[in-house]
């Protein structure tokens, strides 16, 4: 038999055979976890910076990143039709020369990020704004692209 | 720094033991710089959409508390499209193994990056203590 036979060999044994279960179940959980973790979903990362929250409304989208230390007039955004880019560089300023570091975590560095819109927008709208290191972009969404209420009409 | 290589989105982290929060809500820890010189020690930290006067410091004990407060920027009404990041408060405690003076910290938030100065205390002057003979 084969099972008997699987049992036999050496490293094979019971115990082993429960961690290989232990370790698939551990695998599906995982794999649930992350297909239906229900409303509180846990933000899904491109690996692009800046990391981008976009939400929508009737008129609107809204594009939200966190960009901290960083001045409005260091951000450069740039629109070709659905395309918005955002690009920069966070730079971190020398703290002179006798000091010594502790921890350094906080990073510099350029970034360039495109991010395709799911609708038409009306790019000579769009309103930009930088407040406590948070860029906020109010993006219309253009008249075709809104939805529209439509009437039944009674005969 | 000269050289400047292209940013990497750095996932938020966050605090592990929520269990002394009594609010509800996500909480993370600040990225944070901390460097010294021979009279001071200097903090900052990034809290992006932290108001100045959403910033909570206190120091007791030897122990540096941060705490953030972020009001929540998305209006009622809005859907989400993409969700690359949460939003949460910041937290983070730091135990000082210096003496500051108190009295003379200063912090100042600007976009979203806390500074915090402490200087440090005098030290204490060493005491010799002699040993009579009987």
């Amino acid at each position: 038999m084969l099972a008997r036979r699987k049992f036999d060999l050496p490293g094979m044994g019971w115990k082993n055979t429960f961690a290989e279960m232990e370790r698939m179940r551990r695998e599906i959980d995982l794999l649930t976890d992350t297909l239906f973790s229900g409303p509180q979903s846990r933000p899904i990362s491109s690996g692009l910076f800046p990391a981008l929250n976009i939400t929508e409304d009737k008129d609107n989208y809204y594009i939200r990143a966190e960009l901290p230390g960083m001045k409005a007039d260091e951000i450069d955004l740039q629109v070709k039709a659905r395309n918005l880019g955002i690009s920069g560089e966070r730079k971190i300023h020398s703290e002179g020369e006798n000091v010594k570091y502790h921890r350094r975590e906080r990073e510099a560095g350029k970034f360039a990020r495109v991010i395709e819109l799911p609708g038409e927008i009306d790019a000579d709208k769009i309103n930009a704004h930088m407040v406590n290191g948070v860029l906020s972009l109010t993006i219309p969404k253009s008249e075709a692209a809104k939805p529209k209420q439509i009437t039944i009409k009674t005969v | 720094m000269a050289e400047s290589k292209e940013l990497q989105v750095k996932e938020k982290q966050e605090v592990a033991s929520s269990g002394e929060h009594t609010r509800p809500g996500l909480v993370f820890t600040p990225a944070v710089d901390i460097f010294e010189t021979d009279r001071e020690i200097t903090l900052l930290a990034d809290m992006p959409g932290v108001a100045a006067n959403d910033v909570t410091i206190d120091l007791r004990d030897d122990i540096l508390t941060l705490t953030g407060d972020v009001k929540p920027w998305e209006g009622a009404d809005e859907s989400d499209v993409l969700v690359e990041f949460e939003i949460g408060k910041y937290y983070r405690q730091f135990s000082l193994s210096e003496l500051i003076k108190q009295d003379k910290i200063e912090a100042n938030l600007q976009d979203g990056v806390l500074r915090l100065v402490l200087p440090k205390a005098e030290k204490a002057m060493p005491r010799k203590i002699a040993v009579k003979a009987a």
